[in-house]
């Protein structure tokens, strides 16, 4: 029978969930990391378990750490006796250095964003927001950090360079931090073509490459946010999440600051479907595994509170690609409840029914075997939930 | 032989208990503390000492023999007694928080 591994990022460490294909009863193991950020863990879709976590603390900076057995056991990719040595025969360890590339063979992009004053900043390294595996190659991944960049690593995360293409066609001046930091938080890879990804910054927007990270565009029209001086501008939308089914990569959903959006073409045009939502404020956005037109959001009250309305714990679903919603409540907190689900912490599994999971500011991971029909906590009270994914185990 | 105190969480990163004891050859120095220790740890480079420039990162101190030294220059040399191994060289995550 098909298995199911959840891997949960929270403020004070790794988790990792596990159940058969009933998803009934679920073993925890953890916390991985303890007392360190672990803003995002991921899997390889080639090797399941190969997984990547980003590990961060203020205090001393970014750790990458990979593990080879499903979360087992984890290590710093590059730290190992045995691994490069420097010229001078000294271990070589720079799975966590993560430099902006300013050199002239690149185009040497620019190197200030708009700072909350309006005064231009430098591009400073603080963390690994979201940690995006190849489709196809096991020692590829992409890193989305803040301040905002993309960096790959072709070895398994040994050593990471930046696509220095994106900070570098023109709009980066004009980016700016949102209350969370300048973060590129989101990384779709395309998996019709190789050479198509889709990205998205807080708050500068979303953009797309069309050959494989060397050049890319804003993909930011229809987009209408009335918190920036020009709401229609090409820069400076506040995108929270993009979600995509891999059946039609030309369709992506966007929850953004406010607005919940789509496109049907590869998002070079977006409409709002915000529809009958309470709120259209939220984080999280994903799609079901086998109906591309069923969407999920879970609205979040007001850019000021962060919590859900009234009280509630609402997961609302569109079957029909938005604009009308319903919302799930069986088994959610429908009273005294004031959490907030991030934008990295609901994913989706792959079996027959559709099982959806997202986790909670209040330490709750809260999964549905049913689509959505049903909810019931798998975990609770662990610390603060910053990310949730989910991969299908054969 | 030069004795380090980590804080916590880099003992944990780097899979050791209590101390770290480190050859240092020629002057004993924060740099050639830390390029020994981070020659011997690898898994620690980055998270005392920005990669680049090879600055302290801002949330950490270096204390020695009841001083604090995290404003000395990085080629100045450490007292006596850490130089000797008498005292360990303490990194110490700031305090911070509620």
């Amino acid at each position: 029978m098909s298995g199911v591994r959840v891997l949960v990022g929270t403020r004070k460490g790794a988790f990792v969930l596990t159940s058969d294909g009933k998803r009934e009863r679920w073993d925890v193991s953890g916390p991985h990391f303890a007392g360190w950020e672990i803003y995002h863990l991921k899997g390889s879709p080639v090797d399941p378990n190969r997984l990547f976590a980003s590990q961060t603390s203020g205090w001393f900076g970014q750790i990458i750490q990979r593990s080879d057995d499903g979360g087992k056991t984890w290590t710093q990719p590059g730290t190992p006796p045995g691994e490069r040595t420097t010229p001078e025969g000294m271990p070589k360890a720079e799975s966590n250095k993560f430099v902006y590339d300013t050199s002239s063979e690149t185009g040497k992009p620019l190197t200030t964003h708009q700072w909350y004053d309006g005064t231009q900043h430098p591009w400073e390294f603080k963390r690994v927001w979201h940690i995006e595996p190849s489709l196809t190659d096991p020692d590829t991944v992409y890193a989305g950090v803040e301040d905002a960049a993309l960096f790959r690593s072709r070895d398994g995360g040994k050593s990471w360079q930046e696509l220095s293409g994106l900070r570098g066609h023109g709009t980066g001046p004009k980016w700016q931090p949102g209350a969370g930091g300048m973060c590129l938080h989101t990384i779709v890879l395309d998996p019709g073509n190789p050479q198509r990804m889709f990205i998205a910054i807080s708050a500068a927007g979303a953009f797309r490459t069309d050959d494989a990270g060397k050049t890319w565009r804003p993909i930011n029209q229809g987009l209408r946010s009335q918190y920036i001086p020009d709401p229609t501008a090409e820069i400076g939308h506040c995108v929270h999440r993009i979600a995509m089914h891999r059946s039609r990569p030309g369709v992506l959903f966007m929850q953004k600051h406010w607005d919940v959006m789509r496109s049907d073409n590869a998002g070079d045009l977006w409409q709002e479907i915000s529809g009958n939502l309470p709120t259209d404020f939220g984080f999280v956005i994903d799609v079901h595994a086998h109906e591309p037109e069923t969407v999920y959001v879970v609205p979040i009250k007001s850019d000021g509170e962060h919590f859900v309305p009234d009280g509630k714990l609402r997961v609302y679903r569109s079957r029909s690609g938005g604009n009308e919603w319903e919302a799930l409540t069986k088994g959610l907190p429908q009273r005294d409840c004031y959490v907030n689900v991030l934008r990295d912490a609901m994913a989706v599994d792959a079996l027959d029914k559709c099982g959806i999971y997202f986790g909670t500011t209040g330490g709750q991971v809260y999964a549905s075997a049913d689509a959505g029909d049903n909810w019931a906590p798998i975990v609770r009270d662990l610390p603060a939930v910053l990310s949730v994914e989910v991969q299908t185990l054969p | 032989m030069i004795r380090v105190a980590l804080p916590s969480h880099l003992r944990a990163l780097a899979h050791v208990q209590g101390d770290v004891e480190l050859e240092v050859a020629g002057p004993v120095t924060q740099r050639t503390v830390l390029d020994a220790l981070e020659a011997r740890y690898p898994m620690l480079r980055g998270t005392i000492r920005d990669h680049v420039t090879q600055e302290r990162r801002a949330f950490l101190r270096f204390f020695a023999c009841a001083e604090d030294l995290s404003h000395e220059p990085p080629d100045a040399p450490l007292p006596d007694a850490v130089a000797s191994g008498a005292e360990p060289l303490l990194i110490i995550g700031a305090i911070a928080g509620g």
